[in-house]
């Protein structure tokens, strides 16, 4: 028998992999074409899309659902209020640092969220992030409940402001979908799959869970905290409401449902679904938000594997494979 | 000194409501393992059904709760068969996922029908009301009441479940869902029963709750964080446990109110997170989960 040969890369994702890089750098000189609004609402799209990723790997794969990321979010928010504020860094500097704080404080939180399991570390994860937002409305040094704006980004002409912002938005979203495609495709990515899978069939095979969903944890604190630091970065303004509020979740929740979760592709198509909406029904205010309710409880039930579970399973189409293919070699015998 | 003493009175008085919230959480997830997001929504969805019954026609509170009971029984069993139901199994994000839907549904219902305004029920004048226990020591007839309706229905709950054969078929449903089918239970009946009846106590929370303060629309999260508090506190499988973990709950928040105005409820989340950091499997488990 001849041995087979493991494939990853398909037609589609090399096509989809060329697509994604002239994307890229035709969106990146989108400062020197576009009007502000255009600008901000891409940060957006960028900061929706880095949170869904990274709740995409910690549902979606670690089995950690979370209802409390907008903790880190708003944790990398203030933290860039602290340094650049207070202590007068640079405020575009702070953003990495900003996520780097969010993950060491992801450290002791995980040891105590992680007593929950399933449900009730949902909720777990819930009150961990509303005991950040009252430390934060506490706080008067960063404004208390009413909140404070970003004064250290005055010191920055308005169009290389929105330009900076821009790159480091571009960067943060190429980074959130190219880091959980580079870290699904590693062993890690091979352990996280089979913890989603069956978590006692993965212990079986070696796989150090607690470990695992420990950095899987910190990971998804990272970027949050980053997305949170860039956010405000374009907002210059935060309060512990805005920061801290479930609203981040339920939006991050509808789009990983909706785009398919446990898919790179799915948070992507569900981020374009989410704006889609937004921008056409979004006038609607109640009504629009009810709609989002009834769509995520309905695909949660008729279709749990979103718009992106669909598309590859009926046409087998992968943009960002991180499964292995047996194949045997097309010359050698098929059988025996 | 007599300060503290009505301080800890008060908060005890506070976790009995807590506790109203708790047992509706304890009772789905203790039957079917189902963590409901809503829940708190639902507390708040019962207390704004009273509250648009009252508008229309002037009744007391136990009126009231004759009237919104029934409706909230059928939305339990109809919400359990028609749609909880089908995302129970092994992954545990579907229901997760539908009753955080069925969260932001309800909310944004509620305000679209009665705006974002608070709202309350009145009770007669018993809220002014109170008993004296000592010369600066008093505590309020519907905070006592309430009180005493948790406690009742902490004893009710272990008794439905301990000495009923409904509550045999609960508990045979919550250990083996499959081999409660053998003996002939049907465990989606059951567990709409659960939910049913979770959604009766639901029913009594929230009227409670409309008559003690205001309510809005976008309220419901926080009660469903002090129910699940409640919970975890008291320790899985026990409605005394339950009981008892929303009294500590209560006695933290009063205490944090006492030392900040907005510490009050923050000091309610830090002694949870002690409470699972030290003890996780809470003050007076009885199950093991």
């Amino acid at each position: 028998m001849s041995a087979a040969i493991v494939h990853r890369a398909t037609r589609a994702s090399r096509t989809a992999g060329v697509v994604s890089i002239v994307a890229v750098l035709i969106l990146a000189t989108l400062p020197w074409w576009a009007d502000s609004s255009t600008l901000r609402l891409f940060v957006e799209f960028a900061c929706l899309l880095a949170m869904a990723q990274m709740w995409n790997l910690l549902a979606g794969y670690g089995g950690l659902v979370s209802v409390g990321q907008q903790g880190y979010l708003g944790i990398g928010g203030y933290a860039l209020v602290v340094l650049a504020d207070l202590a007068g860094w640079n405020p575009f500097v702070c953003v990495p640092i900003a996520g780097a704080i969010a993950a060491l404080i992801a450290i002791p939180t995980s040891r105590i969220v992680f007593r929950l399991h399933g449900g009730y570390f949902a909720i777990g994860t819930w009150v961990v992030a509303e005991s950040f937002r009252l430390i934060a409305a506490n706080a008067t040094a960063v404004g208390g409940g009413t909140g404070t704006s970003l004064t250290s980004m005055r010191a920055f002409p308005k169009a290389m402001r929105e330009s900076l912002t821009f790159w480091i938005a571009l960067a943060v979203a190429v980074g959130a979908v190219a880091g959980v495609y580079w870290l699904l495709r590693s062993r890690y990515g091979l352990a996280l799959t089979a913890i989603r899978d069956s978590e006692r069939a993965a212990a079986s095979q070696g796989v150090d869970i607690a470990a695992t969903k420990f950095w899987v944890y910190l990971i998804a604190a990272f970027g949050c905290g980053v997305v949170g630091a860039l956010y405000f970065l374009m907002n210059l303004r935060i309060s512990p409401d805005a920061a801290f509020g479930v609203s981040w979740t339920a939006f991050i929740i509808f789009i990983v449902v909706i785009g398919g979760i446990g898919t790179i592709e799915g948070p992507i198509i569900g981020t374009l679904v989410f704006f889609l909406l937004r921008e056409t029904l979004g006038d609607f205010g109640t009504w629009y938000l009810i709609t989002l309710g009834v769509v995520a409880v309905v695909v949660m039930v008729r279709f749990p594997r979103g718009l992106w579970g669909y598309v590859a399973a009926r046409f087998d189409l992968h943009l960002f494979p991180v499964r292995r293919r047996l194949a045997l070699p097309d010359d050698g015998p098929r059988d025996s | 000194m007599i300060g503290w003493i009505d301080t800890v009175l008060q908060g005890l008085m506070l976790g009995g409501l807590y506790a109203l919230f708790a047992m509706g959480l304890a009772l789905m997830f203790g039957v079917m393992r189902l963590v409901n997001i809503a829940h708190g929504d639902f507390i708040v969805l019962a207390a704004f059904l009273a509250i648009g019954v009252a508008l229309g026609v002037q009744v007391t509170p136990v009126l009231l709760l004759l009237v919104v009971l029934p409706v909230m029984l059928v939305v339990g069993y109809g919400l359990q068969r028609g749609i909880l139901n089908r995302t129970l199994g092994k992954d545990i994000l579907p229901p997760l996922l539908v009753t955080f839907g069925l969260s932001i549904v309800i909310q944004n219902v509620l305000l679209e029908v009665f705006s974002a305004d608070s709202r309350s029920l009145s009770a007669g004048g018993l809220e002014t009301q109170s008993l004296r226990i000592a010369d600066d020591l008093a505590v309020g007839w519907l905070p006592l009441i309430t009180f005493l309706a948790a406690v009742a229905l902490a004893f009710s709950l272990e008794w439905l479940f301990g000495r009923t054969p409904l509550g045999r078929a609960f508990r045979a449903t919550s250990d083996d869902p499959e081999a409660a089918e053998l003996q002939g239970i049907d465990h989606r009946h059951v567990y709409a029963l659960a939910t049913a009846l979770a959604f009766g106590v639901v029913t009594i929370a929230g009227i409670f709750l409309a008559l003690r303060t205001t309510v809005a629309p976008s309220d419901g999260p926080a009660y469903l964080l002090y129910a699940f508090e409640a919970v975890i506190i008291g320790g899985l499988g026990s409605f005394w446990g339950t009981l008892a973990g929303g009294l500590v709950l209560g006695v933290a928040q009063g205490i944090g109110f006492r030392l900040d105005p907005g510490w009050g409820i923050l000091v309610g989340h830090l002694v949870f997170l002690a409470v699972l950091l030290v003890r996780p499997q809470g003050l007076f488990p009885r199950t093991r989960d």
